[in-house]
């Protein structure tokens, strides 16, 4: 009795632990989604260039590989994660805007964000219901994330309409692993810090869309 | 726009490199699924792609 009782409290701190990093990261993540949202309006309504969204890609990888992990346990660590995604958000701006001057657009880009809520939310729980441990994953995925860019680099000279859709499918399949990957080093306890939780989780949303975006535009363009 | 290709090019090589040692450290370490993880991982991805399909037909 008395083993089991030190055992349960043993288990509690870490479970609440892990409970506690589960929360802050969903609450940071949808922050940080409506700030993107708030964005990329603002994007639109700026009537930005189709550069933005390049330049902005590539501002926030960059913050997001060098800047973020310095200051991940630091409360500037929250304000980073802020401007990563404020800039992703305001770098979608010109392609909503180009999407939404599609005869079909604002049927593509609702379906586009409905389809990664559901996905998101589908694959969470999943993982959170089912509290699998998806560790074994990671080498996979990476390896698969390899592949795909450098098919990407390939397909931004050929610019094959098939390969691009494809490289969309694939990248959509690889996000999802790595939200079921994510989510599962949290319970598991395998991520600690909410920051850069929520950067990853973030990253995987906002690649599903783009790649939903284009897989519909492609798709929904025949008519 | 063609300086807009060569931008985005040299940037995903860039990621790529980057990204290798990371890929290779997770080969290594990452620990072996059985047959049952992997169907764990492999029935949510059908369906996804299930729910995709049914995206496209929507549009």
């Amino acid at each position: 009795m008395n083993q089991n009782f030190s055992t349960v409290a043993q288990r509690s701190p870490s479970a609440l632990a892990t409970n506690k990093v589960l929360r802050n990261t969903y609450m940071l993540l949808s922050m940080t989604l409506l700030f993107s949202g708030l964005t990329a309006a603002i994007s639109m309504f700026m009537n930005m260039p189709p550069m933005t969204y390049l330049i902005s890609v590539i501002g926030g990888m960059v913050i997001a590989m060098f800047v973020l992990p310095r200051f991940a346990n630091s409360p500037a660590g929250i304000a980073i994660v802020f401007l990563i995604t404020g800039m992703l958000g305001f770098g979608l701006g010109p392609i909503l805007s180009l999407y939404a001057s599609l005869p079909n657009g604002g049927n593509i880009i609702t379906l586009s964000l409905g389809g990664t809520g559901v996905i998101f939310l589908g694959l969470s729980g999943y993982v959170l219901t089912t509290r699998k441990d998806f560790s074994f994953l990671g080498g996979f995925l990476m390896v698969g994330f390899l592949l795909v860019l450098l098919a990407a680099v390939a397909n931004i000279f050929l610019a094959i309409p098939a390969l691009s859709l494809m490289i969309s499918a694939v990248v959509i399949m690889i996000m999802s692993g790595f939200i079921l990957h994510d989510t599962s080093r949290i319970i598991q306890g395998g991520e600690t810090n909410y920051v850069m939780a929520t950067i990853g989780l973030y990253m995987t949303i906002f690649n599903i869309f783009i790649s939903l975006l284009q897989i519909l535009g492609i798709m929904g363009g025949d008519d | 726009m063609d300086w807009m290709k060569i931008v985005s090019a040299i940037a995903l090589v860039m990621f790529i490199v980057f990204l290798f040692p990371r890929a290779r450290d997770m080969m290594k370490n990452s620990p072996k699924g059985s047959s049952s993880d992997w169907m764990g991982f492999a029935i949510p991805i059908v369906i996804i792609v299930l729910f995709i399909m049914l995206l496209v037909k929507l549009v």
